[in-house]
């Protein structure tokens, strides 16, 4: 069965999705079946590393954060992009990270580039750093630390890994 | 009841539109690249999400369960920042004039090669 099926949770969120675009009928239900049977295999093959959630509850609460954190920050760039463009103070942020973990990594750069103000710029190839860029600030190093406390902690929780490298 | 969610779905779709319209608005006024990409990705957040909460709302106060919508703010959540990435790390590399020093920040994207 793990052979068949090597992500278990990928496999039922593409099948999910795939009914919900094209409805509960015989060949819809084929259609999904192959992509859930398909594509995570794929990924098994090519290497692309998997990890289970270890708390999907932290994760919730994550989300929760992270949908609040962009309609505040929404609010502050758009007066940003109104105002006068000389004021902003655009910056590159290195945030250090504290667990060379792709998975935490990925979901990072994401986050920071959804939340408005800053976009993910590079992730090096070790995940051992994250390169932001910043719209406007006047204390990088606060960013960075933001970041640190607000997503990181919970994405390591989230991914079971340990604070020591 | 009706009428509360009918507001409800103009002030979304209000909202929406206008940070949409905020995100265009900065792609314009911004000074250089780098910036210029805040403005797009933020615009798919708050922009796009205004108005698939807004359908989402219509098709469930109408009685009718699609929530395409759902799927749609998944993809734009995992798409959005994968194209801004590859859009910045491009502009890193082609040296693209930026108002935010790399000297400090990136020093191994500063070799050539």
């Amino acid at each position: 069965m793990s052979r068949l099926f090597p992500r278990p949770w990928l496999s039922g969120a593409l099948f999910a999705a795939a009914l919900m675009f094209w409805g509960v009928a015989p060949l819809p239900l084929a259609g999904a079946a192959l992509l859930a049977l398909v594509l995570p295999l794929g990924l098994a093959r090519v290497g692309a590393p998997s990890s289970p959630l270890a708390r999907p509850g932290r994760a919730a609460r994550l989300a929760a954060v992270v949908l609040w954190d962009i309609v505040v920050a929404n609010v502050a760039v758009a007066r940003l992009v109104l105002g006068p463009p000389g004021r902003l103070r655009p910056a590159f942020v290195a945030v250090p990270l504290d667990a060379p973990h792709p998975q935490v990594a990925a979901a990072l750069a994401m986050i920071v580039t959804m939340t408005p103000g800053t976009v993910s710029a590079d992730i090096d190839e070790g995940c051992t750093r994250l390169l932001v860029h910043v719209l406007d600030t006047g204390d990088p190093a606060r960013v960075a630390a933001d970041i640190k406390l607000r997503y990181e902690r919970a994405l390591m929780e989230i991914f079971g890994c340990s604070t020591s490298r | 009841m009706r009428a509360a969610i009918e507001v409800l779905i103009s002030l979304l779709l209000v909202a929406g539109g206008f940070f949409g319209l905020v995100g265009a608005i900065g792609l314009v006024r911004l000074p250089d690249f780098l910036m210029r990409l805040h403005a797009p990705t933020k615009a798919t957040t708050l922009g796009v999400g205004g108005a698939l909460l807004a359908a989402l709302l219509y098709f469930v106060g109408s009685g009718r369960w699609i929530v395409h919508e759902l799927l749609i703010a998944a993809f734009l959540f995992i798409g959005a920042p994968v194209s801004a990435l590859m859009l910045a790390q491009a502009a890193i590399r082609a040296r693209l004039p930026s108002r935010a020093p790399l000297a400090e920040a990136g020093e191994d994207e500063e070799r050539p090669g």
